[in-house]
């Protein structure tokens, strides 16, 4: 018992460090549904790359990290916009270009310094155990803006998860809702690098996402259960960090995509043995269709 | 109020037109059957119909407004409609979104909208599977839910792609049913098939070739030197 308390009962920090990382799993959980739904994972991944020349400018001029990366993905969904639709390319093609684009000018500007390394390491791995109460509410504040934007968006988000014809001919601007999904993902990876950094928040917004997507048959328990999920791995991520002196950012990541690797593999046992089940119970149900 | 005009119209991709010169009006309750092989332009039609393609040249209008214009009178059923194996939705969730063109953003959903999804799973008979996710159902269930979801809109128009597709006969004779009954409370169709039959009850027939090879009541229009052109074949007798 000791092993699973004592580290969060005897350490401030890492309270804060639990508190903080249960906050970037409840916000990742809700945007990363929708990435995981819509088949948004590069953006998401070009986002949270993008975001890293505007932080290292801000490290560079000594203005707000937060502020830096809000200008970096402001670049980086605008340029993709531009891209995709005057030069006629693919939306992949435009976000892959921009993507290594704004990656390689976060390196060349980092590496005009050498007190730079440690900051990179920070901004792409994350700082969980030297989160303070001020990022907690900054993480907070995102949770809240997060929550609002699906709220409201949450029919033209569903109908576009679906198809971008079915929200426009259900009355919705498809290209809108895009860009209002596209800022609500950048407002969680802004939020979060602070925290798992900008390489880790992407297995944040994925992986607990594509748990829930195995087991839910509504958004909502989607939702619910990648926050769960989410929350679980940071725990654990935690722990071991903790007692095996590990990345703490990396271990929260890792323990997501190995609590998926092993709900996938449960899912797909557990089909198989339904459709056995099925088949005896039912041997004709199969091929019938009835309109 | 005409349904559906169209005036010299031409729709297509880019600057190549698919079809053009089309002109055509449809009343209340009248049925539009397309008909062609692939890559015809029964689809593009549909497509500029529901306003996803702007029209190229020529005037259409559908309740005497643009495409697109009324999502809460024109439903449109996209030849394959997407059912993600990825996306967690029962039946019912997926015919509920044929509502949010009347909830919009911000209004909560009443029982009568309950009501309409829940007649309209019963409709395409698919209400046994309500609770069912939609990435486990065969293929015709999943184009009955489809259905379902077009018939919640409570349009006025309704534009249908290839809605038999995937189905046995019996599933066509419901489809047939379905169509003739909201027929009959004024709804007017426009409905792509490469069935001949479904024809049969049609107002009018649209015969495409990447033209309109004829248009008109389906005796005039499916006449064996228009069939022939349009597909090398005529019809048995």
């Amino acid at each position: 018992m000791n092993y699973l308390v004592d580290p969060f009962a005897n350490n401030e920090f890492m309270r804060l460090a639990l508190f903080g990382g249960i906050l970037v799993a409840c916000t990742c959980a809700i945007a990363g549904t929708f990435v995981v739904l819509r088949g948004l994972a590069f953006v998401g991944d070009a986002l949270a790359h993008g975001v890293l020349p505007g932080i290292a400018t801000a490290m560079l001029l000594g203005f707000s990290g937060i502020l830096g990366a809000a200008i970096g993905a402001a670049v980086m969904m605008g340029g993709v916009s531009i891209v995709s639709r005057k030069f006629r390319l693919s939306g992949d093609t435009a976000i892959g270009l921009l993507f290594v684009g704004m990656l390689s000018l976060g390196v060349v500007i980092t590496s005009r310094s050498t007190s730079f390394v440690g900051d990179l390491t920070r901004i792409l791995f994350g700082e969980l155990l030297g989160i303070t109460t001020t990022d907690l509410a900054w993480q907070f504040a995102a949770l809240i803006i997060v929550g609002a934007i699906a709220f409201v968006s949450r029919r033209p988000f569903l109908l576009l998860s679906v198809d971008d014809g079915l929200a426009r001919t259900s009355g919705f601007s498809a290209r809108l809702f895009h860009n209002v999904m596209l800022t609500m993902v950048a407002i969680t990876v802004i939020a979060s690098f602070q925290t798992v950094g900008t390489l880790l928040v992407l297995g944040m917004l994925i992986a607990p996402a594509a748990t829930g997507s195995l087991f839910a048959r509504r958004i909502e328990s989607m939702m619910l259960i990648a926050a769960l999920v989410g929350s679980l791995s940071t725990y654990i991520g935690l722990l071991i960090s903790y007692h095996y002196d590990l990345a703490a950012g990396a271990s929260i990541v890792l323990t997501a995509v190995m609590i998926f690797a092993v709900s996938a593999t449960a899912n797909e046992v557990r089909k198989a043995r339904g459709h056995d089940h099925h088949d005896h119970e039912h041997p004709h149900v199969h091929g019938e269709i009835h309109v | 109020m005409t349904s559906v005009h169209a005036s010299s119209l031409a729709v297509g991709y880019g600057k190549r037109p698919v079809v053009d010169n089309i002109s055509l009006d449809l009343q209340p309750g009248e049925l539009l059957v397309l008909i062609g092989t692939n890559g015809s332009g029964k689809s593009t039609l549909l497509k500029t119909l529901a306003g996803l393609i702007e029209p190229m040249q020529g005037k259409v209008t559908l309740l005497s407004s643009a495409p697109g214009q009324l999502p809460t009178q024109v439903a449109y059923l996209p030849q394959h409609p997407v059912s993600s194996h990825t996306l967690p939705l029962c039946v019912q969730d997926v015919v509920a979104m044929g509502r949010f063109a009347h909830l919009g953003l911000f209004k909560r959903s009443t029982d009568t909208d309950r009501a309409i999804v829940l007649e309209s799973m019963k409709r395409t008979g698919i209400d046994s599977q309500a609770n069912d996710p939609i990435r486990d159902l065969s293929g015709g269930q999943q184009q009955r839910t489809h259905l379902a979801q077009v018939l919640a809109r409570r349009a006025e128009v309704l534009l249908l792609d290839e809605p038999t597709a995937g189905l046995d006969l019996n599933g066509r004779k419901a489809v047939a049913e379905l169509i003739a009954t909201e027929r009959s409370r004024g709804v007017t169709v426009v409905l792509a098939t490469h069935e001949l039959a479904d024809a049969e009850s049609a107002n009018m027939v649209m015969l495409l070739a990447q033209r309109v090879v004829s248009l008109g009541a389906p005796t005039e229009a499916l006449r064996d030197e228009y069939l022939r052109e349009c597909f090398g074949f005529t019809q048995p007798h």
